[in-house]
């Protein structure tokens, strides 16, 4: 392979024009409508009969009067002001933003599925439990663990509930204790979550590798220690190397280890949770298994457990009885539900769908393509933008910006906001906050190496900017729907409404 | 053999070399041989996208409660609303279905500006000043209203109307297993909070639903009062719909708003994902719970929308942050904003009126049955329960014979018994009617009902 030509970026943004979108309430004018309902032939009895003046609004809420045409005119040209994965490689790191498949989207929107009630009887809707529980197997084969709940909606609820877990587990054993260990590379939602489980965080450093440091760990273990938290892959990208030897010590003191499984899609098919030694997963289905986020969620996040947690898990669950038929059952210790009905549904029937196209060998294949991008690129870019730490990584890597900065004073923000120019969307910026000037790219396995190369171009041809005009880095992008905005004002004047922009 | 892979086997090679590498085994030769995984996934062979549909196929059909095979009159907070194509292949545009959280504004106008006009909606029906930019549902919604009133009044004691979904009441306690909240229910008198029989000496909140979830109009002076007698906050639960018409939250006085947003354009979808509605008055905003889209401008002086009080969130705030959500419901706050847009103020108040039309001419008509009673004599909205006088689930399962998902099994909901009905609660049914039942599938219902517990 002489030369890879580059390709696959974004280059039609703005489309036309660099005029800002009118709000849908600027738009509207007095009675024009878009609605149109059926025709039922009920009685239509004056509200003021059916219910009390007491209970009725004074004033009408205003909501929006715009015709169709303007309603698709509005939120066409906002999609136009919006980067996606369809149109463009995603390389936030730790996001996991991968191509999300057409056909999951196609299966979510079956009416089979996407018109039944959730509080319809067990036997009206078989294909919904049977579904769920077929997930539940999957991610259990998945991570190695013997069950899991499907009610968490997002990750941080998967914590929430795996911190809750934990707890219940250590009641029932008449132990209660007080603390969790969470590395210092670890996601804001792990010591956010701590405490809404009632417990307080104890940070545990990093080595001059990017790992746990194992001496720290075991000196800050005792009988108070409630559990570990741990990404595995961790934040920077890089394998937990002595995870055996963690699950050990944590173990000894009567812990439980807890797996955050934001970068679970390195490992599928390669090493699992729980042969690891974790007893607690939660997963997050709209990075592993391509669910897509939808501008910020929904996402989807289950727990799977090892066999002394299963009792606690949240109920009901959808479970395969003896003669085949599927019902609702509440584990025996349940902490209780953790959503309003059964999880993220539709999420979780995407999930499926993907799951069962690629197999338990397409999977694996998935994990390792996903760590040949994140090497490739890592290394591709070593000149320009330095490995934090200079080895074989996973899914994705951690460079830093830190020399463009010593020589030319462009940091990894400016570097993230020219690379918007550049059609492509910014890696993860300033995170994990161990890492100065981290710029945290993360591929995934969907985008072709023509892509890896056309984004390494850009960051060359952005670091030739730096030595020659760091100033008009500093105002990048300038090609995007809008320029930098002001943060500090909009924090400084709260404006959440467009009420409240009037006022 | 599927997957969505673009390398050909040849790239594969040329970058494994680039690397020093010729097999990806070598990509993985740090991990501890211990732990790895030997015998690949116990999972079957990936099957190509037509071999996964028709598989899919066996489960829908399964699936007999769909909305296409059986006349929905089942609410408890979910309903089958009309959602028009212009919603559905807006709501489904993949730059907004394919987007990630905005964390580059510069390329998140479209999805920022839409939850921008998604606040201020929320902020409309609420009529509270702070809205927030989702969370996951209606339930988890209040759990965070509940984690405010902590924040607020530095208490424990939260006193919750059982007119509560019983559902988000589940929630509520289990999270309380880690907030340590002390949850004390209220139960109903004929479909109405009896404020009076408990202590609400040292709430931090005072929580009930608008109209509660067996859909009785309850006056919420009292809840108010209460909460201000006790210095507690007053957290309202609305059904968003009924708020077109009904007065808000915040002219009940509430300090918090919650709901459940699926009526807004969000399929059944077996209960998810769903939409936590979350407003709040002006005191409480360095409070608040998720993520805050405000208005501001561009180094070019235009128009721009940002995340923003980024500073509450848990990734700055870490362990002292004020909520631990990261991952919201974006799109489903974007298919509300669309929703909303093309019902327009008139097409939102002709919903819940129709609603609130169906509703009392089944109930009307429902009553007239021997054997069939209200269980509360008190105004209701939308959504009504009665006693069958046989178990509900053998009476919503002989309805089902004839096409009608009659609605919901309280016992279902609640368990064998639950504050909120007195006494036996095993045969009564909470039926809902939305503006998309004809007087026909109504009349149905009924010749079905007293045909069932005849």
């Amino acid at each position: 392979m002489a030369t890879i030509l580059p390709g696959g970026r974004a280059a039609s943004a703005p489309l036309v024009g660099h005029g800002t979108e009118p709000t849908m309430f600027e738009m509207s004018a007095p009675g024009r409508t878009a609605f149109q309902l059926r025709t039922t032939g009920v009685p239509a009895t004056p509200l003021s009969d059916l219910v009390p003046s007491a209970h009725l609004n004074p004033d009408v809420v205003p909501i929006a009067e715009v015709s169709e045409r303007d309603l698709v005119g509005h939120f066409t040209r906002l999609s136009h002001r919006q980067f996606s994965v369809d149109l463009g490689m995603y390389p936030l790191g730790s996001c996991t933003m991968k191509y999300n498949p057409k056909f999951c989207d196609a299966v979510a929107a079956d009416p089979g599925f996407n018109s039944v009630h959730p509080g319809a009887p067990a036997s009206l809707t078989q294909g919904w439990l049977e579904l769920l529980a077929q997930v539940e197997e999957r991610l259990c084969a998945v991570t190695g663990m013997s069950a899991a709940t499907l009610q968490p909606a997002a990750g941080a609820a998967g914590e929430l509930t795996g911190l809750l877990l934990m707890r219940a587990y250590h009641s029932d054993n008449g132990n209660a204790r007080t603390r969790i260990l969470i590395p210092d590379s670890a996601h804001g939602t792990n010591p956010a979550s701590v405490t809404l489980g009632g417990y307080q965080v104890t940070t545990i450093p990093s080595n001059d590798r990017g790992l746990v440091d194992l001496d720290k760990l075991k000196a800050a273990l005792g009988p108070d220690v409630a559990g570990i938290m741990l990404t595995n892959p961790n934040t920077l990208g890089l394998f937990e190397e002595e995870i055996t030897e963690i699950a050990a010590a944590v173990h000894d003191v009567g812990g439980l280890l807890y797996y955050d499984g934001a970068n679970l899609n390195a490992i599928l098919g390669v090493v699992r949770p729980g042969d690891m030694g974790f007893d607690i997963v939660h997963m997050n289905l709209h990075k592993t298994f391509a669910t897509p986020h939808g501008g910020g969620g929904p996402g989807a996040g289950p727990v799977a457990v090892s066999s002394r947690l299963v009792d606690f898990l949240p109920g009901p669950r959808a479970t395969r009885l003896a003669d085949g038929t599927f019902d609702w059952v509440t584990p025996s210790k349940s902490i209780g539900r953790v959503h309003g009905w059964h999880g993220n549904a539709l999420v979780l029937a995407r999930a499926l769908a993907y799951i069962n196209v690629h197999g338990g060998d397409g999977l694996t294949r998935v994990a390792q393509h996903a760590v040949l991008n994140a090497n490739w690129l890592r290394q591709r870019l070593a000149a320009t933008l330095p490995a934090a730490y200079d080895r074989v990584c996973m899914h994705e890597c951690v460079l830093t910006a830190t020399p463009l900065k010593t020589k030319y004073g462009v940091r990894g923000l400016d570097v993230a906001k020219a690379l918007l120019e550049e059609g492509f969307h910014s890696p993860t910026v300033y995170f994990p906050l161990i890492v100065e000037e981290a710029l945290m790219f993360e591929p995934t396995e969907t985008e072709s190496l023509q892509t890896l190369e056309a984004l390494a171009q850009a960051v060359e041809r952005i670091a030739q900017r730096a030595m020659d005009d760091p100033e008009s880095l500093h105002h990048a992008p300038q090609t995007t729907p809008v320029s930098r905005v002001d943060e500090a004002r909009a924090a400084r004047h709260l404006i959440p409404t467009e009420d409240a922009a009037n006022r | 053999m599927a997957d969505y892979l673009p390398h050909t086997p040849a790239e594969v090679d040329a970058m494994l070399g680039f690397l020093g590498m010729d097999s990806f085994e070598q990509l993985f030769a740090h991990i501890p041989p211990a732990v790895r995984l030997s015998q690949g996934l116990d999972l079957p062979d990936g099957l190509s996208e037509p071999d996964v549909a028709a598989d899919l196929v066996r489960l829908t059909s399964a699936n007999r409660a769909q909305t296409g095979l059986m006349t929905c009159f089942a609410g408890g907070g979910v309903y089958d609303h009309e959602v028009p194509a212009v919603v559905k292949q807006l709501a489904g545009r993949s730059e907004f279905v394919t987007a990630y959280t905005p964390y580059q504004p510069e390329v998140a106008q479209g999805v920022l500006q839409a939850i921008f006009e998604y606040q201020t909606l929320v902020s409309r029906l609420s009529g509270l000043p702070i809205p927030n930019a989702s969370l996951y549902d209606g339930a988890t919604a209040m759990v965070e209203g509940l984690n405010m009133a902590t924040g607020a009044t530095g208490r424990n004691k939260m006193v919750i109307s059982a007119g509560v979904h019983p559902h988000w009441r589940s929630v509520a306690a289990t999270f309380a297993r880690g907030t340590g909240h002390e949850i004390v229910v209220v139960p109903l008198k004929d479909g109405v909070t009896d404020w009076d029989s408990v202590d609400a000496t040292g709430a931090a909140a005072i929580v009930a639903a608008y109209p509660n979830y067996l859909g009785v109009l309850e006056d919420m002076t009292a809840a108010k009062l209460l909460a201000v007698a006790n210095g507690a906050l007053f957290i309202l639960g609305t059904d968003p719909v009924a708020a077109g018409v009904l007065k808000t939250a915040g002219q009940w006085g509430a300090d918090v708003f919650v709901g459940e947003g699926q009526p807004f354009g969000t399929p059944l979808a077996f209960g998810g994902p769903f939409l936590g509605l979350f407003a709040c008055t002006q005191d409480q905003v360095r409070r608040l719970p998720g993520r805050i889209v405000g208005e501001t401008v561009d180094s070019n002086d235009r128009r721009s929308f940002v995340t923003t009080l980024r500073a509450r969130e848990q990734d700055i705030r870490r362990e002292k942050a004020t909520s631990n959500v990261c991952t919201n419901q974006t799109l489903m706050a974007v298919t509300a904003a669309i929703q909303l847009g093309w019902l327009g103020t008139q097409g939102l108040r002709e919903v819940a009126t129709r609603c609130a039309q169906g509703a009392h001419y089944l109930f009307d008509q429902l009553v007239g049955i021997d054997g069939v009673t209200a269980v509360s004599t008190q105004p209701f909205f939308r959504e009504f329960a009665v006693h069958v006088g046989q178990d509900a689930s053998i009476v919503l399962s002989e309805m089902a014979v004839h096409g009608v998902l009659g609605g919901l099994s309280v016992r279902s909901l609640c368990g064998n018994s639950d504050p909120s009905v007195a006494g036996a609660l095993d045969d009564v049914i909470l039926v809902t009617v939305t503006e998309r039942r004809t007087k026909d599938e109504i009349d149905h219902y009924v010749d079905v009902l007293r045909k069932v517990v005849r």
